[in-house]
């Protein structure tokens, strides 16, 4: 019942059925971050490094981790958030993440739909009752942080991924037919090229969600472990629950989805890197056909372009 | 049979402890059979051990820790965000 390192009360098992208390807990976890990092080489020394900040646990955890690793280099992270404007949510984790980077000595550079674009998620949501949320929030989201990320110097964009999102996506994908989506996914993210794409790297990719939690809740991170409004009963939602079903019953079932994967990936890159990307005719960031997925959602709207500046 | 064995349920010691469920802001308590443990609870709430963390006092416990009486537990999601 004790941990297996020190007699301590455990607060944690893990998949070796090993016990930890809250110290050994926290050496074991910024341990295998650390390796990820290292033997994916996700952060090379003459990296310039934006971390995607949302205020939530998984985020702040590994700006954190990055931060640190950083700060041995004698080196700086900027945080990047971007604010949808979803109410009773977005609002309070954008408190919890400048109390975050206050405490951290962090520099946070905020982009808001609002400010850009002229609305919040909620309120073209209101406008449109039927379309799905996560479709239109997730493009304008990872074009910001592309945009805003490069504006800001960067060559490389830490994200939060953590296990469970990646073997949702895994799966999502496998039962949608898309595997071309796959081949995007891995702790370095992307697989076409152009040169206005940041590379994105995954440090927690090998981190389960609860461990995650866990070990924000431990170091006292000002996040609350709220869901997005949006999130309930999407497809990802089951899915999620389909793999924690699953893993209940067969511990290891996540991880057996990662390792699966990673078997085929190089194989799917393979498949998908011949695909050439060209630049949107309106904002020049990459897209797939004339008009990047913002600028055909904008177009759509008729909704006024304000220039601003992003970095 | 049942009504058989019920007559004897005088003889099973309960105890009663108080869950705070964050992910619906809710207080519940919850009668339990003396020794049971946190995963005894969850299955009692039919919550997957997978989604939560268990608090009392602030501490985490696992799934293997037997409760007491009158324990005031608080039942963390971990899934968060978009």
């Amino acid at each position: 019942m004790a941990c297996s390192s020190c007699q301590q009360n455990p607060v944690h098992t893990t998949q070796s059925h090993t016990k930890l208390c809250k110290k050994h807990f926290l050496e074991y976890f910024e341990k295998k971050v650390f390796r990820t990092i290292r033997l994916h080489n996700l952060l090379q020394d003459d990296d310039i490094v934006v971390c995607a900040l949302s205020g939530g646990k998984d985020s702040t955890t590994v700006t954190h981790l990055v931060h640190r690793i950083l700060k041995q280099r004698r080196k700086k992270v900027t945080a990047l958030l971007i604010n949808e404007g979803i109410h009773d949510y977005r609002d309070s984790t954008l408190k919890d993440a400048r109390k975050f980077c206050k405490q951290e000595g962090i520099v946070l550079k905020e982009l808001s739909f609002k400010k850009l674009f002229g609305f919040t998620l909620d309120e073209f949501l209101q406008k449109h009752k039927n379309i799905n949320p996560c479709s239109v929030c997730g493009v304008i989201r990872r074009y910001l942080m592309n945009r805003g990320s490069r504006e800001l110097g960067a060559t490389v964009l830490v994200t939060g991924h953590n296990l469970d999102d990646e073997a949702q996506n895994i799966l999502m994908n496998q039962f949608k037919g898309n595997m071309q989506f796959s081949a995007k996914l891995g702790p370095v993210s992307g697989a076409l090229e152009h040169d206005k794409f940041v590379r994105k790297v995954k440090p927690l990719y090998f981190m389960p969600e609860k461990e995650v939690a866990l070990y924000a809740y431990l170091k006292a991170f000002p996040v609350e472990f709220i869901e997005c409004p949006n999130a309930h009963g999407t497809f990802r939602q089951y899915v999620g629950e389909l793999i924690n079903d699953l893993e209940q019953r067969y511990p290891g079932t996540k991880q057996g989805i990662i390792n699966s994967f990673l078997s085929i990936l190089p194989e799917l890159k393979k498949q998908y890197r011949g695909k050439k990307i060209g630049s949107c005719t309106i904002c020049g960031e990459a897209a797939a056909k004339q008009l990047c997925k913002v600028c055909e959602l904008l177009e759509k709207e008729k909704i006024d372009r304000r220039k601003k500046e992003y970095g | 049979m049942k009504q058989y064995l019920n007559s004897f349920s005088f003889l099973v010691q309960h105890m009663q402890v108080t869950v705070f469920i964050q992910r619906e802001n809710k207080k519940k308590i919850v009668k339990l059979e003396k020794g049971a443990t946190v995963k005894t609870l969850l299955r009692t709430l039919k919550i997957n051990p997978e989604v939560v963390l268990v608090a009392r006092k602030k501490t985490i416990i696992l799934a293997d820790t037997p409760l007491n009486d009158k324990d005031a537990l608080e039942l963390l999601s971990v899934i968060s965000g978009g």
